[in-house]
């Protein structure tokens, strides 16, 4: 059953220096109940945005918000719920937690709003406590706990109602790196118990990976795909997804007589097949770095850099001008200045329209 | 090379001036106050002090500071709380306006204020009350009250606690808020038990400043209490004096009077000191969102109005009264065209010698006190935040107490110390009133200077050191350009409200050293009102135009970094 539904949904900021400014873009979604569904993009692509959208503390400029059976924000009705009606549970990335309430009274605080009477109380805060390992640190004060304890002081004031929908903006992205592994599974754990429906805003891939079962990847307020993690990895639906799911290299070709070279020379060919399915003149290849194999048959060029870095060896070499870096994890030796020949394996093939530069990008960037 | 013993070092060097300089303006002052309540004719004598706080005029002096102090600091935290609230947290219109006006009333002398009023409220021939009379037959206030001392306390105090809790909303995390929406909560109930319990420690602050500066203030009472006999401690201590025409008598009992107030004042303080420990949270966290507003609705009408009735009222009203009856031919006439003239404005600036004068006079002390801070500020600062030396907590001490000395408390111990005590007598003399406005004015500086300091990171002077630069030279050619907008702000912050100083200037002025708030309060006194209020607008535009100039500067630093 779809559990969250997001119809045509559209943000439009309006702002000083630009005016109107779209936020996101016709954005539609259906999550399914028990989900953990990601939103994943760099910083300013609007899933921020869109998760407020569903919280309720923006209102949208267009489409509709569903969850559940009820109406959250329907704007050709012109309603909306406001954010303490709409019975969700939120997770922010600066934990959130009161400084001037104890733990006990943080978590606490959504089943007082509820006037619940106090054994009740009691027993589902300290059972919450439970759950998120805080038992026995009711009385301390979120200043004299760590990130990750607060981190879970907010997590147990989130899932004490039991709500359907927990949102997590960047819950990790304030943790160390040890410790956003821990929290991770212990976030996996408790849904497992409390089996509630997860939206999840990251800007970091592996971790989206790694939580989710279906994931959204957003450009600047576009949706780009929707998938699972491994279909996602296998076949990105373009060269924005390709380059935000990992290391990656692009090289600009052009295709002439079923030939392709490096955009912009005619001299040594790539040797590669060309999808049937594509028929325009030049194309971005992509491949991950550890997908390029130093060959005896392969293209024609020389070592320009060679690094080290612990688990494997990095090197650069030239492919018409373009700079691509392979990673092989055993070495082969070469120093810098050998001539070598490599393959490309496992290419996707993606248009060059339509592309922009990293400059461009950050010049459209307004929020 | 073997350590010698003492070393003569740029930072010893430092420490030793600033602790002369520190000692002469501000510890030696103190230390002759207290030698001379508690001592005479060289023996320890207390009788004095006692028989002094013991009388009835000065309990009751003591009661009416408390009393006005306890109303302006609640009902002045309570409305900058409300307009903080309003600006920061709600929907209202016009809210760039209204934060700029109300940053105005910090700027206005309060005495002029004081005057302001006086001339609206006179029980008989102020404007307002004139226009009741005139339809119901009676007045409706009168200004000569403790009620009025707290009215236009309160209206010049008040943007203490709304600026205070206005930057500590801007900071807060709003998330803080969002998660109490999330959790269910309604937005009034997000105000009573999130936002609210958060502000508490910038409204203490905000509170107790208010009452600190109120305890020790001396223009408003002073202008609206001694016609119907309402004294205030500092008001008493300045009428005793005036009283004895400068006998020694006269200052001894001023002298304990003030060991008197300096006691309140010091019990305020540790008042502050507790409160201020008590809270103190971590708001500021997280990405920077806008906060949710409060959508006001049915009540936005009525409430912008209140806003912008309160500030005609604050700001406003008094600056156009006191530039309206500047312009009268005499005091009295309805403020219509055909009464106005400029010739107070030509008394004040050219024929009075007295006003122009005083106009020279506030300007070469304020522009000398403001560079001698603004050098000895950055000097105290340096050794207390770069300098490793021991007796740094006495500097430290030294240089903060001028805060926390009423204004007529540090008058009296530059008299005492100035008028031959060190056979060196320099009453009636500029030297003197300079010699109170560095001291007073010493904390001012000396924190701007410590805060632009902080931000120049030791690493840069000791890379310096390690391009062979000495310590002199690293600090000439390092640190001191950087924190030269800062210098330039803290000269400022002196001389903007010394050029508008009233309560020291009164107990040291001489036949030829009146400051302009000298001249003004003095004219006002003769009864001269036109021309007092003529002056009094030349101070006003001098004060706005030097606030324009103080803008202009910090906002260049802002968009330098």
């Amino acid at each position: 059953m779809d559990q969250v539904v997001l119809k045509n949904v559209t943000k439009a900021f309006v702002t000083k220096a630009f005016g109107s400014v779209t936020a996101i873009n016709k954005i539609n979604l259906n999550i399914k109940e028990g989900e953990c569904f990601s939103f994943l993009g760099p910083s300013g692509c609007g899933k921020t945005t869109t998760l407020r959208l569903i919280a309720g503390f923006e209102d949208l400029t267009n489409g509709e918000i569903w969850i559940g059976d009820k109406p959250m924000s329907i704007r050709n009705k012109n309603y909306y719920l406001p954010p303490e009606n709409r019975g969700l549970g939120m997770v922010f990335q600066a934990f959130a937690v009161w400084p001037h309430l104890n733990v006990f009274e943080n978590v606490a605080f959504p089943l007082r709003i509820l006037k619940m009477n106090k054994n009740d109380i009691l027993e589902k805060t300290n059972e919450a406590l439970k759950h998120t390992n805080l038992f026995g640190l009711g009385k301390k004060f979120p200043s004299e706990l760590s990130g990750g304890q607060q981190q879970r002081i907010a997590l147990a004031r989130a899932i004490i109602t039991h709500p359907k929908v927990l949102l997590l903006d960047e819950p990790l992205s304030n943790l160390d790196p040890k410790l956003r592994e821990i929290m991770r599974f212990e976030i996996k754990d408790l849904q497992r118990k409390f089996n509630f429906t997860i939206i999840y805003v990251t800007h970091d891939q592996t971790e989206a990976m790694a939580l989710s079962d279906r994931i959204l990847v957003m450009d600047m307020g576009n949706v780009q795909q929707i998938d699972t993690p491994v279909n996602m990895y296998k076949n990105p639906a373009n060269k924005f997804v390709y380059g935000f799911l990992g290391r990656s290299n692009f090289v600009k070709v052009e295709i002439s007589n079923g030939k392709v070279y490096p955009y912009g020379t005619r001299g040594k060919e790539i040797k590669c097949n060309i999808p049937a399915d594509f028929n325009e003149d030049t194309a971005f290849l992509a491949t991950r770095p550890n997908e390029i194999k130093f060959t005896k048959d392969g293209f024609k060029t020389e070592i320009k850099k060679r690094v080290f870095l612990t688990d494997y060896k990095e090197y650069r070499v030239d492919i018409g001008g373009q700079e691509i870096r392979i990673n092989t994890i055993t070495d082969p030796g070469y120093k810098e200045g050998d001539t070598c020949e490599v393959t490309l394996n496992n290419i996707k093939w993606y248009s060059t329209k339509g592309d922009i530069s990293e400059k461009e990008r950050e010049a459209r960037k307004v929020i | 090379m073997k350590r010698p013993k003492f070393e003569f070092t740029i930072g010893n060097l430092l420490f030793t001036f600033s602790i002369i300089i520190l000692v002469i303006t501000v510890a030696l002052p103190m230390i002759m106050i207290i030698y001379n309540t508690f001592f005479y004719k060289l023996a320890f004598n207390w009788r004095m002090f006692g028989a002094v706080i013991f009388q009835k005029e000065n309990i009751g002096a003591m009661y009416n500071t408390i009393k006005i102090s306890l109303l302006v600091t609640v009902f002045g935290s309570a409305i900058g709380l409300f307009f903080a609230w309003l600006v920061g947290r709600s929907d209202i219109p016009l809210k760039g306006m209204m934060k700029t006006l109300f940053t105005i009333p910090y700027m206005f002398p309060p005495f002029i204020g004081a005057m302001a009023w006086q001339l609206l409220l006179l029980p008989r021939s102020g404007y307002i009350n004139k226009f009741f009379i005139s339809l119901f037959g009676s007045p409706i206030f009168n200004i000569n009250s403790i009620a009025g001392i707290v009215f236009v306390e309160i209206c010049y105090y008040f943007p203490f606690v709304f600026i205070q809790v206005s930057s500590a909303l801007e900071r807060m995390d709003p998330t803080l808020e969002e998660s109490a929406r999330i959790a269910g909560a309604k937005q009034m109930t997000v105000i009573r038990k999130i936002t609210l319990p958060l502000v508490v420690p910038a409204i203490a602050s905000g509170a107790m400043l208010i009452l600190i500066s109120s305890l020790s203030h001396f223009g408003v009472p002073a202008i609206l209490g001694f016609s119907n006999n309402i004294f205030t401690l500092p008001t008493k201590i300045y009428e005793v004096i005036y009283k004895s025409a400068g006998s020694f008598e006269g200052i001894r009992q001023g002298t304990a009077l003030s060991v008197l107030l300096v006691f309140v004042v010091i019990a305020a303080l540790a008042l502050q000191r507790r409160v201020l420990k008590f809270g103190h949270y971590e708001i500021i966290k997280g990405k920077s969102m806008r906060p949710m507003l409060v959508k006001l609705r049915r009540m936005k009408a009525p409430l912008l109005i209140v806003s912008i009735l309160f500030l005609f009222l604050v700001v406003v009203l008094p600056l156009f009264i006191i530039f309206g009856v500047g312009c009268l031919k005499a005091w009295g006439l309805p403020l219509v065209l055909k009464n106005m003239t400029l010739n107070n404005f030509k008394y004040v600036l050219f024929a009075s010698q007295m006003a122009r004068d005083s106009i020279k006079n506030s300007f070469l002390l304020s522009i000398s006190a403001a560079t001698i801070n603004m050098f000895v500020g950055t000097m105290v600062a340096y050794v207390i935040v770069k300098v490793k030396i021991k007796g740094k907590g006495l500097l430290e001490v030294l240089s903060v107490l001028p805060y926390s000395v009423p204004g007529i408390v540090l008058a009296i111990g530059v008299i005492l110390m100035w008028s031959g005590a060190f056979k060196i007598n320099l009453y009636n003399t500029i030297w003197i009133i300079l010699f109170a406005y560095v001291g007073r004015y010493m904390t001012f500086s000396m924190k701007s200077a410590s805060a632009s300091l902080g931000q120049v990171h030791n690493s840069l002077e000791e890379a310096s050191r390690s391009c062979g630069a000495t310590h002199l030279e690293s600090l000439i050619d390092i640190t001191l350009p950087l924190i030269r907008p800062g210098m330039v702000a803290s000269f400022f912050l002196v001389f903007l409200p010394a050029m508008r100083e009233l309560t020291t200037s009164l107990l040291l002025y001489g036949p030829f050293t009146r400051t302009m708030g000298v001249a003004i309060y003095t004219i006002h006194e003769e009864g001269n009102t036109v021309q007092a209020t003529a002056l009094a607008s030349v101070a006003i535009t001098i004060i706005i135009m030097g606030n324009l100039v103080l803008r202009y500067i910090t906002r260049e630093r802002r968009g330098n970094q």
